[in-house]
């Protein structure tokens, strides 16, 4: 998919900058490293790859110091170390880049990076020194801008950035790409390999195989807390890393055309809504239709209106009635509850404290939603129709877990995942809305979802999936459209269109299409 | 500082256990207490807590104490399960028993036997609109119900003492600030001779098992808990927040007015400044220790009526100040909270980092 | 009608500053994320300490004040380890302080009823104190209010200047991310709520021993709530919170004022003023959900457990 770029720099050699010898974290239920070992030459880009719940985060933890190892040691240039706190690794020279960053809303770019830094409090010389380095890796930022009023991209700068400040020589990227549009993954990776021909080390967690292939000098691959392997990525093949990844060939979901009749579900017209939330997004004349038996999918960084539309969509904001059509009524005024007695199901991304109650049991949860299916009358709970509906969930979806009475949160992301879905598909839906359905979930129970929302659809059920994952959206959809500051574009055929096009779309540029207005890059373009 | 960790699963134990962990180590630190102002701690105990129920009076009393506690923290517990806090039950008692005692007064002289039905009414319904008021103003304005709550309870006594000692005030009262003595029509009659103990107490057994009931069926009630273990999951399931919050409220003000009328309807006879020693504040304890669950609940309100009791008793028999009973609510209260951390965490196991020095590790000064 | 003014402001700016104590503290513990209820139980418990310690030893007011910020950040500390070593909901810690102070203080003030003290004589600013109307009015007060103004400008210049204002709010709007770049969040906080304690229980103690200066049971009277409620309305900004507390200091002067104002209200209802306005002030400013939002403390109540 993208380009593989030559190497402009040497190959690492001498001592090596980081080693890390058998390294073992117990957690209380879960061993998340078990005797992991590696090495990262000065100037080397490093990836760790692993799906989730490998145990990369946990292990950059340890390097970084905000979670210390039961076993093992740390060699930082050749002298073994021991990492306090996070402030002692920044001491040392190790820097950080955040999954879900670590940055401050209400604060400014230079008040955010001010926190990190030491010395003398001075924020307006701060500024320059931010200007100027962000500068030099083609990183720009505004020093005096909130960060709620940044991009998701921007923000990876100031991440990026403040970690520049401090001259790391070694630099640890946690999924960075997650949160950027093909175009901007490519200018990352630029500035990844100006660093690296500085001489600083990279250490680049991901699980996107063809990323690492076209980036990184050396690979250790974990599974299940274990280092499983190490690699050169570019004498490999995606399959052959995979292998190592999850220990078998990696699962591919089926799609049968559809044949029954195909008749518009949910049309969405024009939908306008203000946001009352100062970090919000506005919605901005959306138009959608999604039709029986079809996969709809809308791509697009979150923070784009992502949550504004699913908020409209399932009725927790009601918007003006005739804005929403389900079948052949408006249904934009009406509540969560209305809609669902109408044939919506909702799964949100959320599934901890929104999806599902944490400290409940399963049989509580099922009732969350599915109390409507006939475990309530005159207002009174029938708690053993719903004990038998969580049990029948947990068969037919696989949901691995010690029963019924298991607190929600007991559950893994990915079981958890499978019994929202499935008490969501046991309720016979219409329509079914799904928010990044696989966040967080590993690559078998990845499949297993996507296969059951393509069967689901082709029984005739309407489908839409907001989705961060490209490759995701192109697997299981028929149709997709971006959502980009609270803009929607088409939903074209997937056949007719590429991630480098839909990139572009996330950038903001389809709105010259649209509306004919002029490009709604602003603050939420990554550039 | 980082001594807990979580539990997979809460632990159900220790859901019930803290409470009774909690009357230990309150009983514990009492003892230091009795001792450090040189008293007998076992001869404190057993003046509160065993010299209170050596008679059928003491067990009146206990009762007619608890009763009103028992009645106002189920409504408490409603809210607290959605965590909303009303925490000015004190001014809806207050409410209720101005509004139910003002019909008193309308039906004085009468005779009629509507008169006390008519009381209860109007003493939910004042009880009943002076929770629906903080509930306006959140629901409609944003406003925080703890703080709001609060206020309206110190503006409902000052109303209180304004009507006892302006308009209501008995013209036979040699001055003193209350009403006439309100007329038998006009008040619970008692279940026996010599005690004081009277039928308002059946409103509070009718109260329990109406509450255990809604708690443990009803779809309502599961829609609260939602709401307050999960406000956004009772979003997405559609469960309307407005609408807990006004029955919430509503619903603890008039259990609060049923307890204040019955109060004035019954032991006391009057309107007076000293129609509540504080019960709406102790509701709010008893709701806690008895876990929110209506039958929990009882035991609580009878263990906050005995320290009522038995603060009376220290107070005679060992000239003790009577607030020690306030001091007793209050780190019951806070041991209770302490003890609640174990039912969602554990202690850290304690682990040693096996470190083999190769060579001499580097100290890293902190930097920030 | 001056004549008349003067003394009503004057005792306006004494009323207020138990106010001005409390909410600057409790407004320092909410930027942090903790939002502590027990502010009234920390005064109450400040000011029976401070006024038991000033009869006791003889040391005055000073004495009385620094042994009311001991006592309140001892109560403080109560909080603390409830809401943030063992992850208690806040605003049951709150509560269970504020229940807590009313009995303990209670408890002790019983041997105290007799007692009283002979409070603080003003303090004249040199010049200013001279100016006509201003001076009486503002440099003609005891020297724990010339306290309260050095105590706001010092918190108001730490919030807006300084690197620690700065890890407040970090820390106030998400402990998440301050606890993933290293900062000892739950220290921070621990920082916070006991400054916060110091400060009720300064403001309890020249309640006891300054303002009344005697000791009578509950004798905060709801001044703890009002100051959480001041924090609301003063969008967590200290220059509005002053403006505040003297706006409701104000208040409840004029009651004591309103027969010589010839106000023919009954004194029980125009003692119900403060809380009444208190309601009507919250419900002003709660109205406005994007103003309060952008200045709320993101993680307000919310409680943090580092794990890992």
């Amino acid at each position: 998919m993208l380009t593989t770029a030559p190497l402009d720099h040497p190959p690492p050699a001498g001592e090596p900058r980081l080693q890390l010898l058998h390294i073992t974290k117990r957690y209380p239920s879960v061993v998340a490293n078990d005797d992991v070992s590696l090495t990262v030459m000065p100037g080397e880009i490093h990836a760790v790859l692993g799906e989730n719940g490998a145990g990369k985060s946990t292990l950059m933890k340890v390097i970084y110091g905000a979670v210390h190892a039961d076993a093992g040691e740390i060699m930082w240039n050749g002298r073994q170390v021991h990492i306090a706190n996070p402030a002692a690794a920044r001491a040392l020279g190790i820097g950080m880049v955040f999954q879900h960053f670590s940055l401050f809303e209400t604060l400014s770019v230079v008040e955010n990076i001010a926190l990190v830094i030491g010395g003398k409090f001075d924020l307006p010389a701060l500024a320059e020194r931010v200007k100027s380095v962000s500068e030099k890796y083609g990183l720009p930022l505004d020093p005096g801008r909130l960060v709620h009023s940044l991009s998701v991209g921007e923000r990876q700068r100031v991440e990026i950035v403040r970690c520049l400040l401090q001259n790391p020589q070694l630099l640890i990227l946690d999924e960075p790409t997650s949160v950027l549009t093909p175009q901007a993954v490519r200018k990352l990776f630029e500035t990844l390999r100006q660093l690296a021909s500085e001489g600083v080390s990279i250490l680049y967690i991901s699980h996107k195989l063809h990323e690492i292939q076209e980036l990184c000098d050396t690979a250790t691959v974990m599974r299940g807390g274990k280092v499983t392997g190490h690699a050169t990525p570019r004498n490999e093949t995606p399959a052959s890393m995979a292998r190592m990844m999850i220990g078998r060939e990696l699962p591919v979901c089926h799609a049968e055309p559809y044949t029954g009749v195909s008749a518009p579900v949910l049309q969405v017209r024009g939908l306008t809504q203000p946001t009352d939330d100062p970090f919000g997004t506005p919605l901005e004349g959306i138009d959608l239709t999604v039709n029986s038996g079809e996969i709809v999918g809308i791509a697009g960084i979150s923070g784009n209106g992502q949550a504004e539309l699913l908020a409209a969509l399932s009725g927790e904001v009601p918007v003006t009635n005739d804005m929403v059509r389900l079948g052949d009524k408006a249904v934009g005024a009406m509540n969560a509850a209305q809609r669902r007695d109408l044939g919506l199901v909702f799964v949100p991304e959320e599934r901890l404290g929104r999806g599902a109650v944490p400290s409940l049991s399963l049989t509580d949860n099922a009732l969350l939603t599915a109390h409507r299916q006939g475990m309530v009358k005159n207002g009174l709970v029938n708690y053993g129709a719903a004990k038998e509906f969580a049990t029948r969930d947990i068969a037919r979806f696989d949901v691995r877990t010690g029963g019924a009475a298991s607190a929600a949160r007991s559950l893994s992301g990915g079981n958890l995942q499978k019994f929202i879905v499935g008490r969501e598909i046991m309720q016979t839906p219409k329509l079914m809305i799904v928010a990044q359905p696989t966040w967080g979930v590993d690559v078998g129970a990845s499949a297993f979802l996507r296969q059951t929302l393509i069967d689901l659809s082709r029984q005739g059920v309407a489908v839409l999936v907001i989705s961060e994952e490209l490759e995701e959206l192109f697997e299981i959809c028929d149709r997709i459209a971006v959502l980009a500051g609270g803009k929607l574009s088409e939903a074209v055929p997937k056949q007719q269109t590429d991630a480098e096009a839909i990139g572009l779309k996330m950038s903001g540029l389809f709105a010259d299409h649209v509306s004919g207005q002029s490009a709604q890059g602003g603050s939420h373009a990554p550039a | 500082m980082h001594l807990l960790e979580p539990r997979a699963n809460p632990s159900v134990i220790m859901r019930w256990a803290s409470p009774a962990l909690a009357v230990l180590l309150t009983l514990f630190v009492g003892s230091l207490l009795f001792i450090a102002l040189k008293k007998d701690p076992l001869e404190a105990f057993r003046v509160f807590f065993i010299d209170p129920l050596n008679s059928a009076y003491g067990w009146s009393e206990l009762l007619l104490k608890a009763s009103p506690l028992i009645l106002i923290a189920q409504g408490l517990a409603i809210g607290f399960k959605a965590r909303i806090y009303n925490i000015g039950a004190e001014g809806q008692l207050i409410m209720g028993a101005i509004f139910g005692g003002g019909v008193a007064l309308l039906f004085e002289g009468t005779g009629s036997s509507f008169a006390l039905p008519a009381m209860v009414l109007a003493g939910a319904l004042g009880g009943a609109l002076w929770g629906a008021l903080p509930a306006l103003l959140k629901t409609r304005f944003n406003a925080e119900e703890t703080l709001t709550t609060l206020m309206l309870a110190y503006v409902a006594s000052f109303l209180l003492s304004w009507l006892v000692s302006g308009p209501w005030k008995d013209p036979g009262g040699m001055n003193f600030p209350q009403t006439v003595m309100f007329a038998a029509t006009s008040q619970f009659s008692m279940l026996a001779d010599g005690l004081r103990i009277n039928t308002s107490i059946f409103i509070t057994l009718a109260a329990v098992a109406a509450f255990y009931l809604f708690t443990k069926k009803s779809l309502l009630a599961y829609a609260i808990t939602v709401g307050g273990e999960a406000p956004a999951a009772a979003r997405y399931a559609g469960f309307s927040s407005k609408r807990t919050v006004w029955f919430a409220l509503t619903l603890s003000g008039l259990t609060a007015g049923l307890a204040g009328i019955a109060e004035v309807a019954g032991p006391i006879g009057q309107l007076n400044l000293n129609i509540s020693p504080g019960y709406g504040y102790a509701a709010i304890i008893v709701a806690w220790i008895g876990r929110l669950h209506p039958v929990g609940i009882v035991g609580a309100g009878l263990l906050m009526a005995l320290l009522y009791l038995g603060g009376e008793q220290a107070q005679l028999a060992l000239q003790l100040p009577a607030a020690i009973t306030g001091l007793f609510q209050g780190m019951l209260l806070f041991f209770l909270l302490g003890c609640d951390a174990f039912i969602d965490y554990r202690l850290r196991r304690r682990k040693r980092r096996a470190v083999v020095a190769t060579k001499p590790a580097v100290p890293v000064q902190e930097a920030a | 009608m001056i004549d008349h003014l003067i003394p009503i402001l004057a005792g306006t700016l004494a009323a207020a500053t138990p106010l001005v104590f409390a909410g600057l503290g409790e407004l320092v513990a909410e930027k942090s994320g903790v939002i502590n209820l027990g502010v009234e139980g920390m005064m109450l418990i400040g000011a029976i300490a401070g006024f038991a310690f000033a009869t006791q030893t003889g040391g005055g007011a000073g004495a009385g004040l620094i042994a009311g910020a001991a006592a309140g950040t001892l109560a403080a500390t109560l909080f603390a380890i409830l809401s943030l070593s063992l992850g208690a909901n806040q605003a049951a810690a709150g509560l269970a302080l504020t229940i807590f102070g009313i009995g303990l203080s209670a408890f002790i003030g019983q041997s105290f009823v007799s007692y009283s003290l002979p409070g603080l004589k003003p303090l004249d600013i040199p010049l200013l104190s001279d100016i006509p109307v201003i001076g009486r009015i503002l440099f003609h007060q005891d020297w724990v209010v010339y306290l309260s103004w050095a105590v706001a400008v010092i918190v108001a210049w730490v919030l807006a200047k300084t690197r620690l204002g700065l890890l407040l709010k970090a820390v106030g709007e998400s402990p998440e991310s301050a606890h993933a770049i290293g900062y000892p969040v739950i220290a921070i906080r621990y920082g916070a709520v006991l400054f916060g304690g110091a400060m009720a229980g300064i403001a309890g103690a020249y309640l006891s021993t300054v303002y009344t200066p005697l000791w009578v049971q509950n004798m905060s009277a709801g001044r703890g709530w009002i100051a959480v409620a001041l924090v609301v309305f003063a969008t967590w900004k200290p220059g509005r919170l002053m403006l505040g507390a003297y706006l409701f200091g104000g208040m409840t002067i004029l009651q004591l004022h309103a027969q010589g104002l010839g106000i023919r209200v009954p004194s029980q209802l125009m003692s119900a003023i403060p809380y009444a306005a208190t309601v009507l002030v919250l419900v002003l400013i709660s109205r406005d959900r994007k103003l309060l939002q952008l200045n709320l403390p993101a993680s307000l109540g919310k409680s943090f457990m580092p794990g890992g």
